[in-house]
């Protein structure tokens, strides 16, 4: 079997894996990552919400924000985790396929 | 370590943009000269896995969260500067597609996990592994090493760029306008997780990959990136 189909192979698993990045921090209690904080959680820590920052802070609107579907905040861990799935299919599926047309479009023809 | 949207100004987005935009044209151009055809499938994985590890949400119990982001790994196997449009393509579709990171971070965050991270674990591998053979446990080790201190020098620099933002920007009254926190507490609190955790993470994720490319594939660990 060619590497690229075994490593091909490997990221398939490590998509099904992927909850694991939604539900342990569930389950140790663990909350955002550093800096990364909604505007909620902001003030909380420091008592108010920076006025540029709130601003900002809405500025984008992802299609699947959090690899989440949106509507489905009430679905529990089970349906976070299938968004979660998606997501990764989604995301790697875009990933690889723009760097395999840049790569056509940059690589050296002749090897 | 994705910075999202309103934790720096604009004056810091703008730098980063315009630092970043020579930085994709260079990288553009060299992967152009260097980059085989038949390495492209293995870029491609390489945007796969760091979009894919960044997923795996790594909890410290009751505290924060953070992950591994792959670029040492890439930069080590395909060259920094072919990891740097892979890293970058992975962190900008999470940008748009799933809103982590800013929009307005883009050049930020390409810059810490695209640029500095790739290029620290590249020279730090290449300094390690200098002449040791494709199968030897000098390049496992090389690239634990290598994934360790790329991400945390991405981490402190991320730090600062959280730290500087209440210096350049706030209110007459002293209440910071984007990222409250000042440098002292951004710095030690990136560096401190990367440092005990999260720094741990990427180097065992990038040594234990080298460690299987050598006994299934010693040609792609043996060739390395320009």
């Amino acid at each position: 079997m060619k590497i690229t189909t075994k490593l091909w192979i490997g990221l398939g698993i490590l998509i099904m894996l992927s909850p694991l990045g939604l539900i342990l921090p569930d389950h140790f209690k663990a909350g955002d990552a550093w800096g990364e904080w909604g505007t909620d959680g902001i003030e909380e820590l420091v008592g108010y919400i920076p006025q540029g920052l709130e601003r900002l802070s809405s500025l984008w609107s992802a299609p699947l924000p959090d690899y989440a579907f949106k509507g489905w905040e009430e679905k529990g861990l089970g349906g976070l985790s299938f968004a979660y799935i998606v997501s990764a299919i989604v995301g790697i599926g875009l990933s690889a396929l723009i760097v395999l047309l840049l790569g056509k479009m940059l690589s050296k023809k002749e090897d | 370590m994705h910075i999202p949207d309103g934790y720096l100004g604009p004056a810091t987005c703008g730098a980063f943009y315009a630092v970043m935009l020579p930085i994709w044209t260079v990288a553009s151009r060299i992967v152009k000269k260097t980059l085989k055809a038949r390495q492209v499938p293995m870029l491609a994985i390489g945007a796969a896995f760091s979009f894919v590890i960044m997923m795996f949400n790594v909890p410290i119990p009751g505290g924060s969260t953070g992950h591994a982001v792959g670029g040492a790994l890439v930069a080590i196997l395909l060259g920094p500067w072919a990891a740097c449009i892979a890293i970058t393509v992975a962190l900008v579709i999470q940008a748009l597609l799933f809103g982590d990171g800013g929009i307005t971070a883009i050049g930020a965050n390409c810059f810490n996990m695209a640029v500095v991270l790739s290029f620290v674990s590249y020279y730090v591998y290449k300094a390690i592994s200098y002449n040791a053979p494709a199968d030897s446990n000098r390049r496992v080790v090389a690239a634990g090493i290598a994934g360790y201190v790329g991400i945390n020098v991405a981490a402190i620099l991320a730090g600062t760029e959280f730290g500087l933002q209440p210096l350049l920007h706030h209110t007459a009254s002293g209440q910071a306008l984007y990222c409250p926190y000042g440098l002292k507490v951004a710095v030690s609190a990136m560096a401190g997780e990367h440092l005990l955790i999260f720094g741990w993470v990427e180097a065992v994720v990038t040594a234990l990959v080298v460690k299987y490319l050598q006994k299934q594939a010693p040609e792609v660990v043996e060739e390395g990136g320009v």
